[in-house]
């Protein structure tokens, strides 16, 4: 199916490409170079492209206001723990859904995912006291179990659609070898599937280490992650846009690099299914 | 040991019956064939005797023990798919190995073991290989090598040699059947092509909708069909059938002809069945002629090689009086 593009067309796409490219990396960019201006050079009123005066000093400020090593410290143990407690969680509830379905199999799984549609807010006050109750506010676990439940639906939507495409003649045929239902899992059906459990892994930890309203609402100072490290330099003290820039690049750089060596691996999976 | 006993198994998809009440004795080292039409339940029984569905009814023992409840990994029983189901992510070894290492084998007797089995099944050159750089028929051993290693009660086969090609599948079917003789294991084989099922079974059990129709000896079947529908199913070609006044000569509902047991006549013989050949198929030991036999419809002939009729020729046909089946009018062998 080569199709013939004419020269001409080729540059056509090839600018608009670069065009909606450079669109979406704009606010980045603009962050990164803002972060090594002065404060008065980022809120001049005729904006400079390139800093003037290249500065470090934003970063030292940062660190010194407030610690950067150990929001970014608890972002990591959040989304990371919270992906594997939804691994843990979610491979043999997959297993269930793809290999052993009954009737209500479906309506779970939409259930589960109308979860996800369903407005944050709307449950912060039941949370809020839950949390206040068990003194599990402003903790790092108590902010892993929540991060794990938002994610759970998603995490086994995902796995579901990978274990769906294994066939389950091998399952059946490890069953007939002898194997329990653990070694079934652990030796057959993790192995093939160490693709789709990456991808999902991958993608739970960015959606974990992004998510700003349940780790601002229910972190004060000692569990708070990257998000509510941001959001204190936002508003209280005027505009403070270099430092801001700062703390924002600070904050996305670790995520923005795993991002750029798994590309391939996210890409399938957020396409997994569409075309087989 | 290996004697495998049903009683009453009864199965069900929701409201759909599959299996409606089957009893069955297979005795130890006997090779069983399945056999019957696509959707006649075969498929399932295997699955219910292996424990990958469960049943909705009766019995199933093994060795005389109760295993009706009993998960598949500890029914001591080996299944070879259709599919192969060879475990992508392992090298041929370790396929092999899988079963022993969930017995939790020591290491000795596993390399003995899969050592064995791949001289066996001609693998040893394979053996670090992964399923995907296998061939079919590569593949369908290397199932059968992963079979062999447990010492199952039963070994299992659901149709194994479907995904294979037409040569390559006789040499299988020998193989499969050397290796019964070998091993003395009491194996059970599904298949819905009766040819596999004639040469390889001790016994066949026929199965439709879900129901035996005759469980006996290739031969007996052959030869003392229980009804219309086993008589049809077995052979090849089919039999021929014949309804109506030319059957009630014979006071039967219908009657039934083999192909073979036809004597063919070029000239006018009187009382005999007339027609004209349509298709002559020339497979060069054998002829089959098919042949519009006026008022009676279309039948099957097998003539010899040397016949030479052509479409469009006359011919007399005189069914061989002693092998005429009679059925009555619901189906059964009179």
């Amino acid at each position: 199916m080569a199709r013939n593009v004419s020269t001409p067309t080729k540059v056509g796409f090839t600018i608009a490409a670069w065009a909606v490219a450079l669109l979406l990396f704009a606010p980045i960019l603009w962050t990164l170079l803002t972060a090594f201006k002065t404060e008065s050079e980022a809120i001049a009123s005729s904006p400079t492209f390139l800093p003037q005066n290249f500065t470090l000093e934003n970063f030292a400020a940062v660190q010194e206001r407030s610690d950067y090593f150990k929001h970014a410290f608890n972002s990591i143990v959040v989304s990371v723990g919270s992906t594997l407690l939804g691994l843990i969680i979610g491979v043999p509830a997959a297993w269930a859904m793809a290999f052993a379905p009954t009737k209500r199999t479906k309506d779970i799984l939409m259930w589960m995912l109308s979860t996800k549609m369903m407005p944050a807010v709307g449950v912060l006050i039941p949370i809020y006291l839950i949390f206040r109750d068990l003194r599990l506010l402003d903790t790092v676990h108590g902010l892993t179990i929540i991060m794990t439940l938002i994610n759970l639906p998603i995490i086994i939507w995902m796995l579901y659609t990978y274990f769906k495409e294994i066939p389950v003649d091998i399952l059946e045929a490890a069953r007939m070898d002898g194997a329990e239902l653990w070694n079934e899992i652990v030796h057959v059906l993790v192995p093939m599937a160490v693709p789709g459990i990456a991808s999902t892994l991958l993608l739970n930890v960015i959606l974990a280490w992004n998510e700003a309203f349940w780790t601002i609402t229910l972190t004060s100072g000692r569990a708070g992650t990257l998000t509510a490290f941001i959001s204190s330099f936002s508003s209280p003290q005027g505009l403070f846009l270099a430092k801001l820039s700062a703390a924002s690049l600070l904050a996305i750089a670790p995520i923005l690099l795993l991002g750029w060596f798994s590309q391939k691996q996210l890409v399938r999976g957020l396409t997994f299914g569409a075309v087989k | 040991m290996g004697s495998i006993s049903l009683e009453h198994v009864k199965k069900s998809f929701g409201e759909v019956q599959i299996i409606p009440d089957i009893t069955l004795d297979i005795k130890d080292g006997e090779f069983v064939v399945f056999v019957g039409p696509s959707g006649c339940g075969k498929s399932t029984l295997l699955r219910l005797i292996a424990g990958l569905e469960d049943t909705s009814g009766g019995t199933i023992l093994l060795d005389g023990e109760d295993m009706t409840k009993a998960p598949p990994a500890r029914r001591g029983l080996a299944m070879v798919f259709q599919s192969y189901a060879l475990y992508p992510h392992m090298s041929v070894r370790d396929n092999i190995a899988f079963p022993l290492k969930m017995a939790k084998a020591p290491k000795e007797v596993i390399d003995q073991k899969v050592e064995y089995a791949a001289r066996t099944l001609n693998l040893g050159s394979y053996l670090d290989r992964r399923p995907r750089a296998l061939s079919g028929g590569q593949r369908q051993r290397v199932a059968i090598g992963r079979a062999i290693v447990r010492e199952p009660k039963a070994f299992l086969f659901d149709e194994p040699l479907s995904n294979l090609d037409a040569a390559l599948r006789v040499n299988m079917r020998l193989e499969i059947t050397e290796l019964h003789q070998q091993l003395k294991t009491t194996m059970i084989y599904v298949t819905h092509d009766q040819v596999e099922a004639m040469t390889m079974a001790d016994r066949i059990v026929v199965l439709n909708a879900g129901n035996v129709e005759q469980f006996g000896s290739p031969l007996e079947l052959y030869k003392k069909p229980a009804n219309r529908f086993v008589a049809g199913f077995i052979g090849s070609p089919k039999m021929n059938f014949v309804d109506g006044q030319e059957a009630a000569k014979h006071n039967a509902h219908s009657i039934g002809v083999r192909p073979e047991h036809f004597a063919l006549n070029r000239t006018a013989t009187p009382g005999v069945w007339k027609g004209k050949v349509t298709v002559a198929e020339l497979l060069g030991s054998d002829t089959f002629l098919h042949v519009q036999v006026e008022g009676l419809g279309l039948m099957t002939i097998r003539a010899d090689g040397d016949e030479t009729y052509t479409h469009g020729d006359d011919v007399y046909l005189t069914p061989d009086a002693t092998r005429i089946y009679r059925f009555d009018a619901a189906g059964k062998a009179i």
